[in-house]
């Protein structure tokens, strides 16, 4: 595995051969955190009030129902891959494969969740 | 690898010595040095050395060649050319990296607290390893690679536009001053190329008369080699010859988008 020299260790397992696919990733889930961050923001300050039967009325129309729940892929799979980064930045080794498997459960279980109670109120019985 | 406090026998110990100006002196400025000898077992310490700047030179690498000839000959630390061109003198100066030989000790306020570069392994006092460092370079291949035959008898031939895309690149001179100021270089060195490397390796990205640009692009994607570089921009704020690595790596980030479609 050339770990004997200098240049064998660098040159070590050779480039993984990834990474511009998580980069680009990260862009452009960015963007669209952006704009529908923006859109979310704004369609509360539009509503007439914040109390629950005003807020569950609008989520239940499909053009505030299906923003949301982009939203929640968008920000969850932002997160996935910035904390992705964070942990190959600091952990390494075993520590680094614990953390990664928790973000994964964490980020899955978590947009599960979201999705789920967005469906529960746009989809349930007035 | 993260480390947020400095083993046992890297602690910085406070029996540091003072070397008093000579009498009379009448610009007095201590210099605070960074000493540390692999052969006498003991930690680390800061000796400090006071000159008389009316007597010493302009540049902080000049008081140190004073200090060496003059008051203590002990002191190690590396230096060739004495004007920026051979990347030697590179050390920590009042908290950045950069030449010795370049730095005056005018722009300096104070006391003019000197270290090795940060994070590498030190061999003496402020001469630090630079194995790994140069290992990393010859890993990128910092040479013309084409399929081409070279042409017999003449050179290869270049426009005045391509040439213009290397400044900026051309100019680098290895001294490590980026890449020991760049964080992600601190923690994951091991795999990271850092900004000096990085920018190597745009060097021949950029030059028109490389063909290996794929093979070059393909040996660099990698989450840690290139993607550890999250644009802090230390590098760019610290390069001694006023290059911008950080731009050099942003350049090779979008070579990559750009063949991936
Ligand atoms: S821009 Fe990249 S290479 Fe430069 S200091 Fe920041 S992380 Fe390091
Ligand atoms: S880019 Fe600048 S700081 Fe970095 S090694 Fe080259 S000359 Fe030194
Ligand atoms: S002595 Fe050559 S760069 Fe300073």
């Amino acid at each position: 595995m050339g770990a004997g020299t200098d240049l064998g260790r660098v040159r070590g397992l050779g480039s993984a051969k990834s990474g511009v696919h998580h980069w680009w990733l990260q862009r452009v889930t960015a963007v669209s955190n952006l704009v529908l961050v923006l859109w979310f923001i704004f369609s509360l300050v539009r509503l007439p009030s914040l109390d629950y039967s005003s807020v569950t009325l609008w989520l239940r129309q499909p053009v505030a129902a299906v923003p949301m729940l982009l939203l929640i892929c968008t920000v969850f799979w932002h997160l996935r891959l910035g904390v992705q980064v964070l942990l190959e930045d600091y952990l390494h080794g075993s520590a680094r494969v614990v953390g990664m498997l928790a973000l994964n459960f964490y980020t899955v279980a978590g947009a599960a969740a979201a999705v789920f109670a967005v469906l529960k109120i746009a989809l349930g019985a007035a | 690898m993260a480390e947020f406090s400095l083993p046992a026998n890297s602690k910085i110990s406070s029996a540091g010595k003072r070397f008093p100006a000579p009498a009379g002196a009448k610009n007095v400025r201590s210099f605070k040095i960074y000493r540390w000898n692999p052969d006498d077992g003991a930690n680390p310490r800061y000796d400090t050395y006071e000159l008389d700047l009316a007597d010493t030179g302009p540049m902080v690498l000049d008081a140190l060649i004073k200090i060496k000839s003059e008051v203590d000959s002990t002191l190690t630390f590396r230096r060739s050319c004495r004007e920026g061109i051979c990347g030697s003198c590179s050390m920590n100066i009042d908290g950045l990296n950069t030449l010795a030989c370049t730095q005056a000790i005018a722009d300096i306020k104070g006391e003019v607290r000197i270290t090795p570069l940060p994070h590498m392994e030190v061999v003496k006092d402020l001469v630090p390893d630079f194995k790994h460092f140069y290992a990393q370079y010859a890993s990128i291949k910092p040479w013309l690679q084409t399929v081409t035959p070279a042409p017999s008898g003449e050179e290869r031939i270049q426009s005045e536009a391509d040439r213009a895309k290397i400044d900026g690149l051309y100019e680098c001179i290895l001294c490590a001053c980026c890449s020991t100021s760049c964080p992600s270089y601190w923690w994951n060195s091991d795999k990271f190329l850092g900004p000096a490397i990085l920018l190597q390796a745009y060097r021949w990205l950029a030059d028109s008369r490389d063909e290996m640009t794929g093979e070059r692009l393909d040996a660099l994607e990698d989450p840690f080699r290139l993607y550890r570089c999250h644009t802090i921009m230390n590098c760019s704020n610290v390069c001694p010859k006023g290059l911008n690595p950080a731009k050099a790596i942003a350049e090779i980030k979008l070579m990559m988008v750009e063949r991936a479609g």
